[in-house]
């Protein structure tokens, strides 16, 4: 009879899912023996998309932080990389790591600043502070100014001698950032910053309330989005070999496409982003030739979702099916009783975090 | 003396980022919405001016007699049937619903008028001016454009004071469930202020299409403008939105003197500053 509460984090699906996801990194990794080069391009495109929309889903979703300004972040790894590799010779690689620390250093000064704004102010200071990275990068010559600068032939040749080889790096290359931002994501969301996490993303008073330090998860949430972002950018830039402020500083690209990905698939949960991406490349696939029609739709889409179902495609699956992926939650399973006993037929506690 | 022209050139462009941001502080104000698509509809407005002036042959002040009812309008359809679902104690959903409304507008633009840029033809306001003394020439359109922005920032105050409406604006700024409490319907109410808020926005966007070129992607940077102006002059208070317009307008023209590319640069700077150091502005009255 007084068997005790018992908690469970994984479900069948998520133990499912993480096989799944094993065999899928195979075969993922394994992917330049079996595809093409422009196969391969897009691949990168996805895992960089997936990487910032995970991102700003842990900084938006969870923390609230709704930046509208995280493009500044793309540009500076970006330019960062460029820096590093022509004027330092650092080899590009390490130069994708090290472009993440150069932006997170930068964001604890923009982060002192931009934190005494609230709310959708603070949207727009984070975009006030990009256009402001973006200007500045307009103004330095050493990297082409306004029109930009291709990277140099032997920076490029540094990544590796053959074209083929290059793109295999890159490939893996942004392989091993995607797979280490969900890792790091993931394992922020299951530790004791994950439930603090969840509280402020629930109620920012009760998080207060019962001993979390808001301003500090925040600030630290910041910073590591940052530097992750950056490196994301540097990647993105080591791709296309060419930078320039308007491209790298993009509103558009790089936080306009970011959030309708994370809306479609579903603020605050890590599937969200998941299957956001998938929604806006096949999207993506049938009607970018439609030009301005193309980005009505994804405006109009955007609005739509987050009125009807703020929760996005995730959040649904989850409320309709039960359906988690990653197992963040904790259930709490009541131990089996007689019937008539518990008045709830379900044996399963509805008690999610 | 140059340096002074500067100066007033700025204090003038600064009555224009005022009379941008009036109309975005009062819907911060009664209803706390920023909306990101301020700087579009501004733009917008200048795109339906010029279809008037096209259409009718008219001088684009004139146009406003069309322009203004419409944009009022859409204020209002648009606060009713969008902005109202998405307001509520959550503050990401106002951001991404303006947000999309703001890349929606970008886009059907550029899919009506093309990228090109485009301007309003004022005939000889674009030019004429007015001679100082001490050589120097103040141009009558910024002078408008300043004295506009007195009277709009002038009538809100009256109106939010002085008036029934007014009343009821600051009651649902204050508590809104009191206020509906008190038989006021809130959501008529928020359309009231989104539709009295595009009013000034195309008054906004008629002088901004007169004074310079524009094309579909300009508006974003009109809005970054327009919430800089509000946060230096302290939420809540339009004279110091005013304020906050003039200092921007300033340290842009001052920026620009000292090299063309550090304009907008020079604008933001001085806003991080101001922020830096007095974060809650210079008059504010919202927390």
């Amino acid at each position: 009879m007084n068997e005790a509460l018992r908690i469970e984090r994984s479900t069948r699906i998520s133990q499912f899912f993480a096989a799944f996801s094993l065999l899928l990194l195979f075969f993922l990794i394994a992917a330049p023996f079996y595809l093409g080069r422009s196969e391969l391009y897009l691949l990168v495109e996805i895992f960089s998309y997936l990487a910032l929309a995970s991102l700003w889903n842990l900084l938006a979703g969870y923390t609230g932080l709704a930046s509208i300004g995280q493009q500044a972040f793309v540009g500076l790894g970006g330019y960062s990389l460029f820096a590093l590799t022509i004027f330092f010779r650092m080899p590009p690689i390490l130069a994708v790591l090290v472009a993440g620390i150069v932006a997170a250093l930068l964001a604890v000064p923009t982060a002192w600043v931009i934190f005494r704004l609230k709310g959708a102010y603070f949207a727009i200071g984070t975009w006030v502070v990009a256009e402001v990275y973006r200007l500045v990068f307009a103004q330095v010559s050493a990297l082409g100014a306004g029109s930009g600068t291709s990277l140099p032939t032997q920076v490029v040749q540094s990544i590796a001698p053959t074209r083929a080889a290059r793109d295999n790096l890159i490939y893996w290359t942004g392989l091993g950032l995607v797979v280490a931002v969900l890792a790091l994501i993931y394992l922020i969301l299951r530790s004791r910053w994950g439930l603090a996490l969840t509280a402020i993303r629930d109620s920012e008073p009760a998080a207060e309330s019962v001993g979390v330090d808001n301003y500090r998860t925040k600030f630290i949430i910041y910073f590591l989005t940052a530097g992750a972002t950056s490196s994301v950018g540097a990647l993105i830039s080591m791709q296309k070999l060419r930078i320039s402020p308007e491209a790298a500083f993009s509103v558009n690209d790089w936080t306009a496409f970011v959030i309708f990905i994370v809306v479609i698939g579903g603020i605050g949960r890590m599937e969200g982003p998941l299957i956001g991406t998938i929604v806006f490349f096949l999207l993506r696939g049938f009607l970018a030739d439609f030009g301005p029609w193309y980005f009505m739709l994804l405006g109009a889409v955007a609005i739509i979702v987050t009125l009807t179902m703020p929760k996005g495609i995730a959040g649904w699956l989850a409320e309709k099916f039960d359906l988690d992926l990653f197992p963040l939650r904790r259930r709490v399973r009541l131990p089996k009783q007689k019937s008539n006993e518990n008045p709830s037929k379900n044996p399963e506690w509805p008690v999610r975090i | 003396m140059d340096l002074v022209a500067t100066v007033v050139d700025g204090i003038l462009l600064g009555g224009l980022y005022a009379l941008f941001a009036s109309g975005l502080s009062l819907i911060f104000g009664v209803m706390r919405l920023v909306n990101i698509a301020h700087g579009d509809l501004i733009v917008l407005s200048s795109f339906i001016a010029l279809v008037v002036t096209d259409h009718f042959g008219v001088h684009p002040l004139v146009s406003l007699v069309l322009v203004v009812p419409f944009m009022a309008l859409l204020g209002y359809g648009l606060q009713r049937g969008i902005f109202n679902r998405a307001l509520d104690s959550d503050i990401l959903r106002p951001v991404l619903v303006s947000f999309g409304v703001s890349v929606f507008l970008q886009n059907a633009l550029l899919q009506t008028f093309s990228a090109d840029s485009r301007r309003l033809q004022a005939g000889n306001l674009e030019t004429l001016h007015l001679d100082l003394p001490g050589g120097m020439a103040v141009g009558v359109l910024p002078c408008l454009m300043f004295m506009t922005a007195l009277v709009v920032i002038g009538g809100l105050q009256l109106l939010l004071y002085h008036t029934e409406l007014g009343r009821a604006f600051r009651s649902v700024s204050d508590d809104q469930q009191t206020a509906q409490l008190m038989g006021i319907n809130n959501a008529h109410l928020f359309g009231l202020a989104m539709a009295l808020s595009l009013a000034i926005v195309s008054v906004a966007g008629v002088f901004l299409g007169i004074r310079t070129n524009f094309d579909p992607s300009i508006g974003p940077t009109r809005m970054i403008f327009a919430c800089e102006a509000i946060i230096i002059g302290g939420l809540g208070d339009l004279w110091g939105t005013l304020v906050g317009g003039v200092i921007l307008g300033v340290a842009q023209t001052l920026g620009a003197r000292i090299n063309p590319g550090y304009q907008i640069l020079a604008g933001h700077l001085v806003f991080l500053t101001i922020l830096t150091l007095r974060p809650q502005g210079f008059f504010a009255k919202v927390r």
